[in-house]
């Protein structure tokens, strides 16, 4: 599979004589189409990472290469025109005056006409389902609402790499569920590679493949399975315990050996079930 | 607060609300000068018919603008009453002591400056009342584009304004919440001598600017992001368009303009 | 009764044409030292409610009593001191009203408002700061160096200093991570078990309302549709459903399972609870159970 994004040990320092650097010779490749989640507890480095992918923190040592141009300050603009960013605020990257404008923020950067703009605007409103809020101001939009225009803006713009910044964790459960439904329908529409930073289990379990990050190093990188499979220690991970690991916790304590396999929540009604009937 | 009028916005639709800001802002500011070249009652005729003319046409009531004066009474009725007792000796005097005068003259005076405040209020209130704040700034910034030719950054200090007029909201509810917060760990707001007033705003605006610092950056890191370099280098989704209503209401206005600079006494 | 709603309203800007109604005629009650959880959608009338309970609003119509204390719409200003220092509230992001230079400032600011000595006050909030897991070399740091976790800590050090007898907790775990949750809710869990402190939880994870709570208050449209032990409002797949309620998960796998045949003596809603059931059906070992 093509590799979208090469990275080659990334060193980042916040400040110069910093003896913990953010990021410690991280090194990994995401392949064009796929869906990595990155998760890490707070502070580990992950969201320095997103930033450093975007050129928005000039690291100090290492390399990164997006979608076959490697970042300096002289490419940092034609990078950025590959990646579409939302972070976690809703509130803080909502510019515009009213839900058209802001999705609009993005072609006015790239002093697209005005002719062309006001189609491309539209449709993307409507890919998100906020046609009826096109005139609306942030004040009177939720959370989630918000988001959707984020995601609105990314779809007008048309990137080839969608990263989510922990973009869901100020959301309620529902706004977050219909977010990541709504990621993961313009990933197949709008072929969009994607990379979540998330504590969230449900957003992790989506993804292809994850990436732990601990104390600004890549510590781990395999299949949610596998990483799932590895009980309490996700925790300090910063990831929650899916339930089916809290439960398999709960009866080993019970003296009930379950399968130490990871397993999704169907799998695992299925092993009970057969468990109890087979007598 | 929610019985100060001025400078709020009323959501109708009428023709006035439909006009072009830079049409009603040109208009206001014309319309000051207007005021002032009226100095008889066939003048002051014409301009009360405009501007009742003009709030018909808004839909809005007209208590929505005896609403929007009375905050500002108090400054009428003063300088009305320094006119009365201060003007130049002319006409009948009606009576006189030490400095003061009252004169047939300065009561004349002191009924127009009244007129002229109240006119000039209402036809302020008027545009704010029926134009967005948002078109009020879209409308600034494009009065303002001469000034790019004596290097006045006029794109850079209207993006500013919009994105300060789209985080007002956003920071008084972010206020609100401080003192909620604050209150409920003992501070009483509006209590007490000024400066223990003085004091107990500490608690209030040091979260406040805090917030406001995070924000800004998070939302530079977002403009970034998105692709912003500076603000000339951008193209335009919301403009203004200037329509026929606009040229419509110009006409009537330089009309009365005008009539008022025929029947004014030279 | 520690806590009770009798025929509780609240509407904004009540008597102008812009009134909105948030709370409508909410009555119940939570028994003296009590752990009680409101759930409901964003917008559902929770917030209000729960700012009723210190009287930062106060109710239009309707009586609430807080141990000794009582709210009704014809409460003065003059009465709420002693009220605020009993019930002490966390508000959604508490981090944010943090001002002080110190720390340590910052958590005797409240203690110091409510008439205690500022040497006393020094002294509690050193004592607090333990008590939310940070250590004294926090004290004199400005909270603003802090990372958002140990600032939460902080603000919740903050309003603990004030000895409250009822702690108001609004979605307190947001945006932190998922050990930094955990840690939250243990400490909470602590104070109410340990010092009796009455708990009133806003939330939306269905997890910490089946794990902690004794009691549930479902609020609707700013009306509350069920109120009752976490057994009771969960035991209904359907109601939750309609009223869009997420199931906390030992319930989901556990209604699966019912729905394939098993009966449950009552079902299941945390992961222990289902354990403990799946463990007594268990077959024993060698198959000769039957």
């Amino acid at each position: 599979m093509e590799n979208i994004i090469e990275v080659k040990h990334l060193t980042y320092r916040y400040q110069a004589d910093d003896p913990r650097p953010a990021l410690n010779d991280v090194s990994f490749t995401v392949h064009a189409g796929e869906w990595l989640a990155i998760v890490g507890h707070n502070g580990s480095g992950k969201s320095t990472l997103a930033k450093s992918l975007d050129g928005l923190l000039p690291f100090t040592t290492g390399e990164i290469t997006v979608g076959g141009i490697q970042l300096t300050p002289e490419t940092v603009w034609q990078v950025r025109e590959k990646i579409g960013m939302i972070f976690q605020n809703p509130d803080n990257q909502f510019v515009g005056a009213t839900v058209e404008d802001d999705v609009a923020f993005g072609l006015e950067n790239r002093q697209m006409p005005r002719t062309e703009m006001l189609p491309r605007v539209k449709a993307a409103i409507a890919r998100v389902g906020m046609s009826e809020f096109a005139q609306r101001e942030p004040s009177s939009l939720s959370g989630g609402q918000k988001q959707r225009v984020a995601l609105a803006g990314i779809v007008a713009i048309a990137p080839d790499v969608l990263i989510l910044d922990e973009a869901t964790s100020m959301l309620d459960p529902q706004g977050r569920r219909e977010m990541l439904a709504l990621v993961r329908e313009l990933r197949q529409t709008q072929h969009l590679t994607v990379i979540s930073i998330t504590h969230d289990i449900d957003e992790a379990t989506i993804a292809d493949r994850v990436l732990v990050i601990d104390d600004g190093q890549l510590v781990d990188e395999a299949a949610p399975a596998t990483i799932f499979a590895q009980g309490e220690r996700l925790v300090e991970l910063g990831l929650d315990l899916p339930f089916t690991e809290k439960l398999k916790a709960a009866l080993r304590q019970r003296g009930i050996e379950p399968p130490a396999d990871y397993q999704g929540a169907a799998e695992m009604e299925e092993w009970l079930w057969q468990s109890l009937s087979n007598t | 607060m929610s019985n100060f009028i001025f400078g709020r916005y009323l959501p109708l639709n009428s023709v006035v609300h439909r006009l072009d800001p830079r049409a009603k802002l040109l208009l206001s500011f014309c319309y000051i000068g207007l005021v002032f070249m009226a100095n008889n009652p066939v003048s002051y005729l014409i301009i009360i018919a405009f501007t009742l003319g003009a709030i018909l046409a808004s839909k809005i009531s007209l208590g929505f603008f005896l609403k929007g004066i009375r905050p500002l009474i108090w400054l009428i009725v003063f300088t009305v009453v320094l006119q009365l007792l201060f003007s130049p000796v002319g006409g009948h005097v009606y009576f006189h002591w030490a400095f003061v005068n009252i004169t047939q003259f300065g009561l004349v005076n002191s009924g127009y400056i009244f007129i002229r405040f109240l006119l000039i209020i209402m036809m302020s209130t008027l545009l704010t009342l029926s134009t967005q704040p948002l078109d009020i700034a879209t409308g600034l910034a494009s009065l303002m584009k001469p000034l790019r030719w004596v290097r006045v950054p006029v794109d850079t200090l209207a993006m500013m304004l919009s994105i300060a007029l789209r985080f007002v909201p956003t920071l008084m509810d972010e206020a609100n919440k401080i003192m909620n917060a604050q209150r409920a760990r003992g501070v009483d707001f509006g209590e007490g001598g000024l400066l223990k007033q003085a004091k107990s705003l500490i608690p209030l605006m040091v979260p406040l600017f805090m917030s406001a610092f995070n924000r800004a950056e998070d939302l530079s890191t977002a403009m970034e992001a998105r692709g912003y370099q500076d603000s000339e280098h951008r193209s335009q989704y919301r403009i203004l368009t200037w329509q026929r209503r606009d040229t419509i209401t110009w006409i009537i206005f330089v009309v009365a303009f005008a009539a008022i600079l025929a029947t004014r006494r030279w | 009764m520690a806590i009770s709603f009798e025929h509780v309203s609240y509407t904004y800007q009540a008597g102008t044409p812009m009134a909105t109604s948030a709370v409508s005629d909410v009555s119940f009650a939570v028994p003296d030292h009590g752990y009680l959880a409101i759930i409901g959608h964003t917008g559902s009338g929770k917030s209000t409610l729960i700012q009723q309970l210190n009287a930062l609003l106060k109710p239009t119509a309707g009586e609430i009593t807080v141990d000794n204390f009582t709210i009704t719409p014809k409460t003065t200003n003059a009465d709420l001191k002693p009220l605020r220092q009993h019930v002490g509230m966390v508000f959604q992001f508490p981090e944010n009203q943090l001002f002080e230079e110190t720390v340590r400032q910052d958590i005797a600011f409240g203690p110091k408002n409510f008439g205690m000595a500022e040497a006393d006050a020094n002294k509690l909030a050193d004592a607090m700061l333990q008590t939310v897991g940070l250590d004294s070399s926090y004290a004199e740091r400005s909270p603003f160096e802090l990372s958002g976790g140990q600032m939460r800590r902080v603000a919740i050090a903050g309003v603990l200093a004030m000895r409250p007898k009822v702690l108001i907790l609004d979605e307190p775990t947001a945006g932190l991570d998922p050990q930094g949750r955990q840690e939250m809710m243990t400490l909470f869990e602590r104070l109410h078990r340990e010092q009796g402190l009455a708990i009133v939880l806003v939330t939306h994870q269905m997890e910490d309302v089946v794990q902690y709570a004794e009691q549930v208050a479902v609020m609707r449209d700013g009306r509350l549709v069920k109120f009752g032990t976490p057994a009771e409002v969960f035991s209904s797949e359907k109601w939750l459903r309609e009223n869009q309620l997420d199931m906390p998960q030992a319930a989901q796998v556990a209604q699966r399972l019912a729905n394939r045949g098993l009966a449950w003596d009552a079902l299941p809603l945390t992961a222990d609870q289902l354990a403990d059931q799946l463990a007594a059906r268990w077959p024993r070992k060698g198959g000769t159970h039957v």
